[in-house]
């Protein structure tokens, strides 16, 4: 028995050796006559695929790196001359040399006061302190008044610098620099789903009031799958009637689906605040036909209903490309042929038509989700408070609080999020099937 | 023809645009049981015919009845139908079985008796190893197969095929013909066939209807259509054909004497043509030529034709003559023992009986 098998192992072994003419294997020689080809292919793409690399996977590489890279409590960088100093070094020497939980003694404070000094000098208090004000809010203060009189400051300098500010004596404060003292931290993450750093170095819960990025991922996804779901809901019916009209009237249509292209995103946005504020054209026709009774203008602006208005009709051609360019080819014959062997049109529909559609659906879907999940202007525009979404936010900081890391942690996130629902879908539907138009 | 009607088209007409009419004064009756082609060239109202009985156009005028039952009315799906599409239109993401069961499943069948029928109808078509496939698996001969037997899984009583076999080559069509009609008769359907292949239309029908520009020409059995074509447009459009015009001379015992333009008297068998010095158009099949004149009646008129060519086709010879001012006169002999092979150039006297030339409309 094993011997057969090994009989037919070898014999299959000896036909996969095929080998041409002059006695060179098949596949070397087959490798040999693609190589150049290859090589030419490679050539022609190369451009494209630097500029891939220098516009996409660098910036996102660097994206991702920032989030989980803040050297501001470790080196200062000259904005001219691009040159380093090291900062708080002895500092950080005590904190390598005691592990955390230990109380400060005199050795950190003197350490502390030696490395103020040097912020003075090199005008690094402000960053530094901007670095422990990520985690533990009111320490920049703390920082450049301190650095300011740090020269004046001698032995013992637990007590001298408990004059200048008694919140040194806070362990909070020396928990946030032990933690900024290194560059590497994953704090940023733990930051983005409202997670800190305890004071014994355990991952807890922020306080409740302080919660506020989960509270937006989660709006942010329910928000997007409630347009996304709107998309389809309208615009399943606009791409079956294109693919079904004649040509001449579908393209025309298909111009009206396309026209909000032709116009600036910003404009289209405020023209929706235009239709849907208190004094705007719909409360305003609402009223004037006796609808609605002008003191109970309905609020449509600065809240939820506006995002979701203006993103679903902003994000509509998304959705309706891709499914009209999976409809499109479908015969007509399949739901004949379904009708003609005794299914209703309805049962035709579903159980003929409609799966057929569901590679456009799925890249419909997938388009218009992870448009919305990153959108920005619109919601910043007719959001209001609770319209925000967690692009707002994460421009937030990245703009007025200049916390790119935790900007970028925010952002890695959303990159997570999304691959993996781009899992989801492979595993679910399959990439190959992704018609996009 | 038949006591009960089965299929019957009643003075049904059809236009999509308002303007034109596809389909002018359709009448129409089937038995049970027959195997019906429609036959015509592109464009001239076939699969508009078919879509109004399976449901999919309504008829702008007339009525439509099958089984004595006012169609019109119905929708597609209770009419009971089979159909098999010029795609196929297999439902491309179900496999064969499925595909099968469809037609069985919307009629709420159980899945016993689903799986059951589905593997009698696969094993029908000699299909029986491929159910697990999806149709994008299979060949042209192999899908045309499963829309066959998707078509008749169901049991219907009428199927309607709209040029099934178009997509198919040569081969694979003649072995589909003859399984097509093999499994009509058998199964006792009533079939209505679309082609525009005539072959086709001969060899698998009980009878044709030859359509041309939304009216039937001509509704008779393969062999009449053949040989006894009602009208111009039929004897062109079915099988080879000869034709010469000319004007009736005068018409008596059955027998109309035509005078060609060059002066000279054919005998016909007048078909479309009452009166003397009506225009005419004279039809005769290249096989009912003859050229040894000795064998024709007494008195039979004759003419003289100039060879232009001889083609040797083994079974048979082809000699294409002029006759008449007509270059392209084909005449078609058996290769039989004695039979002189002509030479271009040479010059002979043709002549037929005269019920073989039909002297139809001027057209
Ligand atoms: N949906 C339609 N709308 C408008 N005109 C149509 C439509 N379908 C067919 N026609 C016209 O009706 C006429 C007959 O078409 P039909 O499809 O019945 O021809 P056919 O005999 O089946 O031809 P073929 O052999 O090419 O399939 C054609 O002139 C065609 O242009
Ligand atoms: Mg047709």
């Amino acid at each position: 028995m094993a011997d057969m098998t090994a009989d037919v192992a070898q014999m299959r072994g000896s036909q996969e050796k095929l080998t041409t003419a002059d006695g060179k294997p098949l596949k070397v020689a087959l490798a040999a006559a693609q190589a150049r080809s290859k090589r030419r292919a490679f050539y022609l793409v190369a451009p494209l695929l630097f500029f891939v690399l220098l516009t996409f996977v660098v910036p996102i590489g660097q994206m991702l790196h920032q989030s989980v890279y803040n050297p501001d409590f470790v080196y200062k960088t000259d904005v001219t001359t691009k040159e380093t100093t090291p900062i708080m070094v002895n500092l950080r020497n005590w904190f390598d040399e005691n592990p955390r939980g230990t109380e400060p003694e005199e050795a950190a404070y003197e350490a502390l006061a030696k490395d103020l000094v040097v912020l003075r000098e090199v005008k690094a208090a402000g960053i530094a302190g901007t670095r422990i004000n990520y985690e533990r809010s009111g320490s920049r203060s703390l920082f450049t008044k301190s650095a300011r009189k740090a020269k004046k400051l001698e032995a013992p300098y637990k007590e001298a610098l408990l004059d200048v500010d008694d919140e040194w004596a806070d362990p909070t404060v020396w928990a946030a620099m032990r933690n900024a003292s290194s560059a590497y931290t994953m704090n940023f993450y733990l930051a983005a789903i409202d997670k800190a750093r305890a004071v014994d170095g355990s991952v807890e819960a922020v306080d409740e009031k302080r919660k506020l990025y989960v509270k937006l991922f989660m709006r942010t996804l329910m928000l997007s799958i409630l347009i996304t779901f709107l998309t389809f809901v309208l615009g399943y019916p606009i791409a079956h009637m294109l693919a079904t009209l004649p040509l001449r009237y579908s393209n025309l249509l298909m111009i009206l689906v396309l026209l909000p292209f032709w116009t600036s995103l910003l404009v289209r946005t405020t023209s929706w605040m235009v239709l849907l504020q208190s004094q705007g054209v719909v409360n305003d026709a609402l009223v004037g036909t006796g609808l609605l009774a002008d003191e109970n203008r309905i609020q449509m602006m600065y809240n939820q209903i506006g995002t979701i208005i203006a993103m679903t009709h902003i994000l509509l051609p998304f959705m309706v490309l891709p499914l009209y360019s999976v409809m499109r080819p479908i015969n007509p014959s399949y739901v004949r042929a379904a009708r003609s062997l005794g299914a209703t049109s309805w049962t035709a529909f579903r159980r003929i038509y409609f799966p057929q559609t569901i590679p456009g659906i799925g890249a419909g879907a997938l388009l218009v989700f992870i448009l919305a999940v990153g959108y920005y202007i619109t919601p910043a525009l007719v959001g209001g408070a609770d319209g925000q979404l967690i692009s707002n936010l994460i421009a937030f900081h990245m703009t007025k609080s200049l916390n790119w890391s935790l900007a970028a942690a925010l952002a890695g996130l959303l990159l997570a999020g999304i691959l993996v629902l781009y899992w989801l879908y492979d595993l679910l539907i399959g990439i190959d099937n992704l018609k996009l138009g | 023809m038949t006591d009960t009607a089965f299929v019957e088209f009643d003075r049904v007409q059809k236009s999509y645009d308002g303007e034109v009419l596809v389909v002018k004064d359709l009448n129409l009756t089937m038995p049970k049981g027959e195997f019906l082609t429609m036959l015509g060239p592109s464009g001239s109202g076939k699969t508009t015919c078919l879509m109004m009985l399976a449901g999919f156009e309504t008829a702008t005028h007339g009525e439509i009845r099958l089984d004595g039952q006012e169609i019109n009315n119905i929708p597609p799906h209770k009419r009971g139908i089979g159909m098999v599409f010029q795609n196929y239109a297999l439902f491309p993401h179900m496999t064969v079985n499925e595909n099968l069961a469809f037609p069985l499943e919307v009629r709420g069948m159980e899945k016993s008796v689903r799986e059951d029928k589905v593997r009698r109808a696969l094993d029908m078509v000699q299909m029986g190893a491929f159910g697990n496939r999806r149709p994008a698996q299979l060949s042209g001969g192999q899908q045309q197969r499963i829309a066959l037997a998707r078509a008749l899984v169901f049991e219907p009583e009428l199927v309607l095929m709209d040029e099934p076999l178009g997509a198919l080559d040569k081969q694979l069509r003649e072995q589909m013909q003859f399984e097509i009609t093999r499994l009509a008769h058998d199964l006792g359907i009533t079939t209505v066939y679309v082609t525009h292949d005539q072959t086709e239309a001969l060899t698998m029908s009980d009878r044709v209807a030859v359509f041309n520009d939304g009216v039937i020409q001509q509704l008779a059995p393969p062999d009449q259509l053949y040989e006894e074509p009602e009208n111009s447009f039929v004897a062109q459009f079915i099988g080879e054909n000869n034709t010469l015009e000319g004007r009736v001379k005068a018409i008596s015992g059955g027998i109309a004497e035509v005078e060609l333009h060059d002066g000279r008297i054919i005998d016909a068998k007048p078909v479309n043509v009452h009166n003397p010095g009506e225009r005419t158009r004279v039809s005769i099949r290249p096989e009912r030529v003859e050229m040894n004149t000795a064998r024709l009646p007494e008195g039979a008129h004759t003419l003289e034709a100039e060879v232009q060519e001889f083609i040797y086709m083994g079974d048979i010879f082809r000699t294409r003559l002029s006759v008449a001012g007509n270059d392209d006169f084909i005449v078609k002999t058996r290769n039989a023992p004695g039979q002189t092979r002509m030479e271009p150039g040479q010059k002979i006297q043709i002549g037929w009986l005269a019920e073989d030339c039909r002297a139809l409309d001027a057209a």
